[in-house]
C-alpha cells in the first residue's frame, strides 16, 4: 500500500537528494533569497528553446511552405501576403494555441499529482478529462451544438465531475489515494455514459463526437490562442503562488499543518486554479490525453528533482505539445491527424523508453 | 511446492463461520441469477417452458431462443464473469496495488488495438475477432510485465501501474490513428469497445473455453502461496516461496483470464477492479478463501447485470458492460469511502 501511494517524491526514489549544486541567490540587503538549481534552470531554458524553435519550424512548412528566411518579415506582417497570411493568420495562432494548452496541462497535471501524492493522479485519471469529454460528446450527440456550447458542455462536465470527486473523496480531508480511486470510479461511469451515447448515434455524429474527444488543434485561430492564453496569465500566478505549500503538503499533511501550511484551503485553491486551467485547455483543443500526465514526470526526471517543479512542468507541456502538433500536421499530410493521436503515442513511448532506461540500470 | 499458508492473521471465530456460510449463499445466489437469465428477457416464456426446452427440446420458437441465444449467453456470462473476477483478484495481489485491473494495466487496450488491426488490416468481424483480442490482450500483458519488472528489483506496484499507462496511451494512439483515417473500423470498433453477451453464441465461447478452465485451475491453486507473498517478498523466500515461480504462475493465470474473457465478450470494465474488493469485505486478505468468491462474485454480478439490462429499457438492450460500470462505480466508490484499504 505504502508503495503505491507514496507521495509523488517517492516515485524517483525514496529520500529527496540534496541539491546538487544548488546556490542561494539572496537580493542585496537579503530580504529576499530562494535556491537556484543550476540544473532545473538549464533544463527550463532547453525546453523554452526547444518550443521557441519548433514554433518557427511550424510557421514555416506546410503545403504551402515559406522559406526560414522569409518567416521573420511575415511575423512582422511583411513580406508576401500569401506568406504573412499563412503565417500570421493561420500557423501563429495554432502554434501558440498549442504552446498555451501543453503549458496549462503540464501545470495543471503537476497540481494533481502533487495534491493526490501520485504519479497517476493526473486530470486524465481523477476524472476531469473524462467528465469534460462526456460533457462535450452529450452536447454533441443530443443537444448537436456547436463549437462554444460544445466547449461550454466540456467545461462544465469538467468541473461537475472534479467537484463530485472532490466532494466525495472528502472525509476527515482528502487523501491521495481516495482522489485516485474516486476519480477512477467517476471516469468508468462516464465511460459507459460516453460509450451508451456513441453506440445510439449515427455514425457521422458518432465520428465527429470521437475526433473531439481525441483532442486537436486543427483550424484553431487567434481567438483560440487568446482564450487559452488569457486563462494561463490569470490561473498559472494563482498555482504558482501556493506552489511552496503544496510541495509542503507532499511531505504529509500534519507536517505540513507544522509547518503552518493550511491544507484544506491550499487543496481547495490549487484543485480549483488547476481545474480552471485545464478547462480552458480543453475548451481550446479538446481532451488531449498524456500532456497533463507525462510532462511533470518528464520534467522532474530531467531536472532530478524530489518534488514537483510547476515551471519544469509547464514548460515541458508547452515544448511536448507543440512538436506532436507539427508531427500531426505533417505525419500523414495532407490529411491532418488530431494532435491527440500524436501525443498519446509520442509521449507513451518516450515514458515506456525512460522507464525502460531508468529501470534497466537497477534504479528506482 | 505448494507451501503451507501462513495466513496473515489468524481469522476471527465469526469470519471462520462466515466465510464458508457465505460463498455457499454467493452459489446459491449464481445459481438464481442464471435462472432468471435463461428466463427474463424481451419475450417472457414461463419457468415450465425453460426446463422443458432444456431437457425435452421440441422444436419450437420458444425452446429456439432458450437454446440458441439464452443459454449461451448464460453460460458466457458466468465464465467471463467468474474470470474477471479471478483475473482483478490475482492482479491486485500480484502487483499489491489496489488500483490494479485489465484497464490499468493496458490489457483492455492491448485487445482493443488488436481488434483494430484486425479490422482494419483484415477485414475480420464476428468470431474472427476472438484471436486478435485475445493475442493482444496477452502481448499487452507480458509487454507490462516485462517492462514493469525489469531491472535488479521485482515488478514494484509503481512501476506495473506507470507500465500499463504508457502501453495503453500508446495503443489508444494508434486506435485513434486508425478511426480517424477509416470510418468503417470505427463503425466497427464503437460498437466492440462496449463490452457485451449480446449475439456471442457457443462457437466463440468454444473458442476461448480451454484458456478459460486452465486459467481458473491455476489460479485457484495458487492462493496459499499468494498468502505467502502478501507477508513480502523477503518474508516469502525465507518461508520457501519461490518467488519467481509464483509471479509467473500469477501472470500466466492472470493473460489467459483476461485474454479469453476479452476474446469472448470485449473489454469490461470494473469488474476486475470491484469484485476482489467485494468479496475482501467478506473473506478479510487470505487468499485461499478470496480467490474462489471472487470467482462466484464475478459470475454474479456479471449475469444478474446481463440480465437487468434486456428488462430496463423499454424496447432495446442495455449492454453490460455500461450497466457493471453504472452499477460497479458507485459500489466501488462507497468501498472506498467506508474503509480503510486493506493490505493486499
Amino acid at each position: 500500500m505504502s508503495d503505491t501511494l507514496a507521495p509523488a517524491s517517492s516515485a524517483t526514489g525514496s529520500a529527496r537528494p540534496a541539491p546538487r549544486g544548488a546556490r542561494a541567490w539572496r537580493s542585496p540587503g537579503g530580504r529576499i533569497s530562494f535556491l537556484v538549481r543550476p540544473r532545473t534552470l538549464v533544463v527550463c531554458l532547453t525546453l523554452a528553446l526547444v518550443s521557441a524553435l519548433t514554433l518557427v519550424v511550424s510557421v514555416s512548412v506546410g503545403d504551402y511552405g515559406v522559406p526560414l528566411s522569409a518567416v521573420p518579415a511575415a511575423l512582422m506582417g511583411f513580406g508576401e501576403r500569401l506568406d504573412v497570411f499563412f503565417v500570421q493568420g493561420v500557423r501563429l495562432p495554432r502554434a501558440l494555441t498549442a504552446i498555451g494548452v501543453g503549458a496549462a496541462l503540464g501545470i495543471a497535471g503537476a497540481v494533481f499529482q502533487s495534491l493526490s501524492r501520485n504519479a497517476l493522479g493526473s486530470p486524465d485519471i481523477i476524472g476531469f478529462t473524462s467528465g469534460a469529454a462526456t460533457g462535450a460528446v452529450a452536447a454533441i450527440l443530443i443537444l448537436g451544438a456547436g463549437r462554444l456550447v460544445v466547449s461550454l458542455g466540456a467545461i462544465a462536465g469538467g468541473m461537475i465531475t472534479a467537484a463530485v470527486v472532490y466532494l466525495l473523496a472528502m472525509k476527515n480531508g482528502v487523501q491521495g489515494y481516495r482522489l485516485v480511486l474516486v476519480g477512477i470510479g467517476v471516469s468508468a461511469m462516464l465511460a459507459s455514459v460516453r460509450d451508451y451515447l456513441m453506440t445510439r448515434a449515427d455514425l457521422t455524429d458518432a465520428l465527429g463526437a470521437q475526433i473531439w474527444m481525441i483532442g486537436s488543434l486543427n483550424s484553431r485561430g487567434w481567438a483560440e490562442a487568446a482564450a487559452v492564453w488569457i486563462g494561463l496569465a490569470v490561473l498559472a500566478p494563482v498555482i504558482f503562488a501556493v506552489g511552496q505549500r503544496l510541495r509542503f503538503l507532499e511531505l504529509g499533511e500534519d507536517t505540513a499543518r507544522g509547518l503552518g501550511v493550511s491544507a484544506q484551503s491550499t487543496q481547495i485553491i490549487a484543485l480549483a486554479a488547476a481545474s480552471a486551467l485545464t478547462g480552458a485547455a480543453i475548451a481550446v483543443a479538446g481532451p488531449i490525453g498524456f500532456v497533463a500526465l507525462a510532462a511533470p514526470q518528464l520534467a522532474r526526471r530531467l531536472t532530478r528533482t524530489g518534488g514537483t517543479t510547476l515551471a519544469g512542468a509547464a514548460l515541458m507541456g508547452a515544448a511536448l505539445l507543440v512538436l506532436a502538433d507539427l508531427v500531426a500536421m505533417r505525419l500523414m499530410a495532407p490529411t491532418q491527424l488530431p494532435v491527440g493521436v500524436v501525443t498519446a503515442v509520442i509521449g507513451g513511448s518516450y515514458l515506456i523508453w525512460l522507464l525502460y532506461t531508468e529501470w534497466r540500470g537497477g534504479r528506482a | 511446492m505448494l507451501l503451507r499458508a501462513p495466513t496473515p492473521t489468524r481469522p476471527t471465530l465469526t469470519r471462520r463461520v462466515i466465510r464458508p456460510i457465505g460463498l455457499v449463499i454467493a452459489l446459491g445466489a449464481l445459481a438464481v441469477c442464471a435462472l432468471l437469465s435463461v428466463t427474463v428477457g424481451a419475450k417472457p416464456i414461463p419457468a415450465a417452458d425453460v426446463w422443458a426446452a432444456l431437457t425435452d427440446y421440441n422444436g419450437s420458437y420458444d425452446h429456439d431462443v432458450i437454446r440458441s441465444l439464452r443459454v449461451p449467453r448464460t453460460v458466457i456470462g458466468v465464465f467471463v464473469g467468474a474470470a474477471l473476477g479471478l483475473a482483478g483478484a490475482l492482479m491486485q495481489a500480484l502487483t499489491r496495488n489496489p488500483l490494479a485491473e485489465p484497464g490499468i494495466l493496458g490489457i483492455n487496450s492491448g485487445a482493443a488495438a488488436a481488434v483494430v488491426v484486425a479490422v482494419f488490416v483484415l477485414g475480420a468481424s464476428g468470431s474472427a475477432l476472438v484471436w486478435p483480442a485475445f493475442l493482444g490482450a496477452a502481448l499487452a500483458a507480458v509487454a507490462v510485465y516485462a517492462l514493469g519488472s525489469r531491472g535488479r528489483s521485482s515488478a514494484t506496484p509503481v512501476r506495473l501501474a506507470l507500465a500499463g499507462t504508457a502501453l495503453a496511451a500508446v495503443l489508444q494512439g494508434l486506435i485513434y490513428g486508425v478511426i480517424v483515417l477509416n470510418d468503417f473500423v470505427f463503425d466497427r470498433i464503437r460498437f466492440w469497445q462496449v463490452g457485451s453477451l449480446t449475439g456471442r453464441d457457443l462457437d466463440i465461447f468454444l473458442q476461448v473455453a480451454p484458456f478459460l478452465v486452465v486459467g481458473i485451475i491455476v489460479t485457484l491453486a495458487l492462493g496459499p502461496s499468494l498468502n505467502a507473498m502478501a507477508l513480502g517478498d523477503d518474508l516469502a523466500a525465507t518461508l520457501g516461496a519461490r518467488i519467481p515461480l509464483i509471479r509467473a504462475g500469477t501472470a500466466v493465470g492472470v493473460i489467459l483470464l483476461c485474454g479469453a474473457a476479452t476474446a469472448a465478450a470485449g473489454p469490461i470494465w470494473f469488474v476486475g477492479l470491484i469484485i476482489p474488493h467485494a468479496a475482501r469485505v467478506i473473506t478479510g486478505p487470505d487468499q485461499r478463501w478470496l480467490l474462489p468468491y471472487a470467482a462466484v462474485l464475478g459470475a454474479v454480478l456479471l449475469t444478474a447485470a446481463d440480465t437487468v439490462g434486456r428488462v430496463i429499457l423499454p424496447g432495446s438492450e442495455l449492454e453490460v458492460g455500461i450497466i457493471t460500470a453504472l452499477v460497479g462505480a458507485p459500489l466501488f466508490i462507497a468501498l472506498v469511502r467506508s474503509r480503510k484499504m486493506a493490505q493486499l
